[in-house]
């Protein structure tokens, strides 16, 4: 339960036997769970190792409790126990959290009892939703490619962190993500006419062609529009937290970003802000292996995302971000804890970004071909749920064929109809600045309304709408 | 600027003469009390350290929002915190060290009356403190976060500029947080130094989408700031900390608003207009008066109160009658939101744009 101090079962003489005893125990807390102390397993197997036995039967223990003549520590910034040797901790990079897992490389269950045991028309919408992504991420970049929209990034490899994680949510939990996030939103059904519109910044785009491609934004979905910053989301996402616990709403957000992002001054802020206030939220970060050229070994040099969170008091894991089920099972478990104990639960998710980091960059720079080769031939998310499905006998082939060419049909379509759409008209140019619209900005809207009038020919103004 | 402070300076020397005929040495670690007495104290008051003074000028009492009370400034903000706070169930007031009642009270008696999850301490950290505030404004709820120093706004530029202010715009209005409102101390107070004393308007003046604000007095400041609290706009509410204690007046009890983006005529002229904000106000009108006095020149006297987006009309219109217009400011001379009015003023006086 939360506020159980963690046990210290150092005492002054037995040093070396403690600090053996010690990293058994470390290692027992991180494979039994729970690192808001240890729990019953735990408190046996220190019981076994007769750490908590010496403890208690240490004559000077038994006879002083809490009296102000005792040695103990009354510092108010930390519970912990004296110790007289200087040992600095090692951090453990070499053996780091665990990763939790449900299916193998080749989507066969490895412990049956962690088989969410979900209906096969929500694992088919897990297939699709996915897949769907994944063909349309292959035609707009070619659209990029062949100027038709100016940017795009696709999310080749992270298709199972979109879903697995979505899919263990309630439609209404809020949605901050950074801008690789889009089976989120395809999971809750956005449709594909306005991913479309907002890539080409048509008159159908919500946002009023304000942005570029991909920040994607949904009031109806819960998805709040992505801006270009990176990691600013995230104590914001915090702040609609505390907001829903304060409206005893039963809703938990879910603040997405990359292992990059983590390195912002704003993630450290968001998990001590989350942390500290008691707010419901998961902070769920892709670790992608990359941050545009960066890979992990330049962005941290600790064991990844998720031994950070300890460091906050905030409960964490670290799951197979390919796995879909795993971040099912680690996402659903996290939110209805959030809501229930008004805490923050921190889960990394570890994947591969398969594609460029954008249409502007060219990732054969960095790495080599055959890293992400590996990755998209033996460890992709598509591939081993749809292993999974056929090992279930819920899809074959046929189903294959036919739905690959009936998503790429339905994604085409949208994309026609989108590039045919005009642009908004610009006089929005000036609204949505402020709620109203002030004097000066109204004066430049008529201004720029003349000017038009007057060299209306030197402008594209048959792209806009009237 | 210069022409305006040459003036004051010669005219202020005028008045230091007669006190007490030269000038006092600046002591270390002066009390501030020593500002705030006027020249005419005395002997004992000319002792204290007083480089330049002003002297706070209450407004008459206002009879049109019922019964008031004597209020210093942060009292006058502790007030329409605490109506806000009645008048709201989502309005929540966050930042460092608001729990006891802050470092400067203006939050004195609200964690008692409204309770621990309205009214709280974060950890220290701005980006963190905006950014939360922001987020708790998108879902809908008020938030009112505390920034323990205008001079320590810097870490939160990022959220306020590329954030806030184009939450809305950005979104095509599915989402906004107009909701937020952002108070922070503001300006000299003689013993601040480098990073207790600085006036960052002018950084967010370049910045559509958000509105900023500077009271000159306990009345204007409760007014203003409900306004900010209720506008559908992120707010920055910049309260001249030498005002917490040395501006008293009478301020109404119950709620009352103050239009954002409205310039107030303080006192009418025909010869030179002058602007200013906040604490400079009253130098201004002290300057007015000497210049009377001493020059025989009429001065229009002008609070600017809202920065952006700021009453061109109300500046401009006065500027076209007369001769001139002195902008005064106690800033820093690099360019600053005095440059930017310079520039659109003689624009909409010649052009009408």
């Amino acid at each position: 339960m939360k506020g159980q101090p963690p046990l210290s079962p150092r005492r002054g003489r037995i040093l070396e036997g403690l600090l053996a005893n010690m990293a058994v125990v470390t290692a027992a807390a991180r494979v039994l769970g729970s690192s808001r102390g240890l729990g019953q397993d735990g408190l046996l197997l220190l019981r076994r190792l007769g750490v908590r036995g010496l403890a208690i039967s240490h004559p000077q223990r038994q006879q002083q409790r809490f009296s102000s003549l005792d040695d103990k520590p009354q510092f108010p910034g930390a519970s912990a126990e004296f110790i007289d040797k200087l040992e600095f901790i090692q951090p453990n990079v070499i053996s780091g959290i665990p990763i939790y897992r449900v299916m193998d490389r080749q989507g066969q269950i490895i412990n049956p009892s962690e088989d969410p045991n979900l209906p096969q028309e929500k694992v088919l919408k897990f297939y699709k939703s996915m897949t769907l992504l994944n063909t349309m991420d292959r035609i707009l970049y070619e659209s990029q490619r062949q100027g038709r929209i100016s940017f795009y990034m696709t999310n080749y490899g992270e298709e199972g962190t979109h879903v697995g994680s979505a899919a263990a949510l309630d439609n209404t939990d809020l949605v901050f993500g950074q801008y690789r996030e889009a089976g989120v939103l395809m999971y809750r059904d956005y449709p594909l006419e306005l991913f479309m519109a907002q890539c080409y910044g048509n008159v159908s785009d919500l946002g009023k062609g304000r942005q570029m491609p991909v920040h994607y934004g949904c009031k109806e979905r819960h998805f709040v529009t992505i801006s270009s910053p990176l990691a600013t989301q995230i104590p914001q996402a915090v702040g609609a937290a505390y907001a829903a616990k304060r409206a005893n709403a039963n809703r938990v957000v879910i603040c997405y970003f990359g292992e990059g992002a983590a390195s912002e001054g704003d993630a450290h802020a968001g998990f001590n802000f989350a942390a500290t206030l008691e707010c419901p939220i998961i902070f769920f970060c892709r670790n992608n292996g990359y941050a545009i050229s960066t890979p992990t070994s330049e962005q941290y040099r600790g064991d990844g995302i998720a031994a950070r969170g300890p460091g906050y008091g905030i409960m964490s894991i670290r799951v197979d971000g390919n796995d879909v089920f795993a971040v099912y099972n680690a996402t659903k478990e996290a939110r209805r804890r959030a809501v229930a104990e008004n805490q923050p639960f921190l889960i990394e998710a570890m994947t591969y970004r398969i594609g460029h980091h954008s249409t502007s960059d060219d990732s054969s720079a960095y790495r080599s071909v055959d890293e992400v080769n590996y990755w998209d031939k033996q460890d992709h998310p598509i591939s081993r749920l749809r292993h999974y499905l056929q090992s279930r006998g819920w899809w074959d082939d046929e189903q294959e064929k036919d739905w690959r060419k009936q998503s790429r049909k339905k994604v085409m379509e949208a994309f026609e109809q989108a590039e045919r759409k005009p642009k908004p008209n610009f006089s929005l140019l000036f609204s949505d600045v402020y709620q109203e619209m002030p004097a000066q900005l109204r004066k430049q809207q008529e201004s720029l309304a003349r000017h038009l009038q007057t060299y209306g020919e030197h402008y594209p103004l048959d792209h806009f709408e009237k | 600027m210069a022409v305006a402070a040459a003036i004051a300076c010669r005219l202020l020397r005028l008045r230091a003469a007669g006190a007490g005929g030269h000038w006092r040495r600046l002591r270390g670690a002066g009390l501030p009390r020593g500002f705030l007495q006027p020249a005419s104290a005395g002997e004992d008051a000319a002792q204290w350290r007083r480089v330049a003074h002003f002297t706070f000028q209450p407004d008459p009492e206002p009879l049109e929002y019922g019964q008031t009370q004597k209020m210093n400034l942060f009292q006058a903000v502790t007030s329409a915190l605490d109506n806000s706070l009645a008048k709201d169930p989502t309005a929540v007031i966050f930042g460092e060290d608001v729990a006891f009642g802050g470092v400067f009270r203006c939050t004195v008696g609200l964690r008692d009356k409204y309770g621990k999850d309205r009214v709280f301490n974060t950890p220290l950290c701005e980006q963190g403190i905006v950014g939360f505030g922001i987020g708790i404004a998108v879902t809908g709820a008020t938030a009112i976060a505390e920034i323990q120093f205008a001079d320590y706004i810097f870490p939160a530029f990022d959220q306020i500029v590329n954030e806030a202010a184009k939450y809305r715009y950005r979104s095509g209005d599915l989402f906004n947080c107009g909701s937020l409102t952002i108070r922070a101390p503001w300006g000299c107070v003689g013993h601040g130094a480098v990073y207790h004393s600085q006036s960052p308007e002018a950084f967010f003046a370049h910045c559509p989408g958000i509105k900023v604000v500077v009271p000159r007095s306990p009345f204007q400041a409760k007014g203003l700031l409900l306004s900010c609290i209720e506008d559908k706009n992120p707010c920055i509410f910049f309260e001249p900390k030498i005002l917490y204690r040395a501006a008293v007046e009478q301020v109404p009890v119950e709620p009352y608003n103050i239009p954002l983006s409205q310039a107030e005529v303080i006192q009418e002229g025909s010869d030179v207009t002058l602007v200013a904000w906040g604490t400079q106000v009253h130098v201004i009108r002290e300057v007015a008066s000497m210049a009377q006095e001493k020059l025989g020149v009429s001065c229009e006297v002008i609070d600017l109160r809202t920065i952006i987006p700021w009453d061109v009309d109300t500046v401009c219109k006065l500027v076209l009658c007369f001769i001139g217009c002195f902008l005064s400011y106690d800033k820093i001379m690099s360019p600053s939101f005095i440059h930017y009015m310079l520039n659109a003023t003689p624009r909409c006086m010649f052009w009408n744009t």
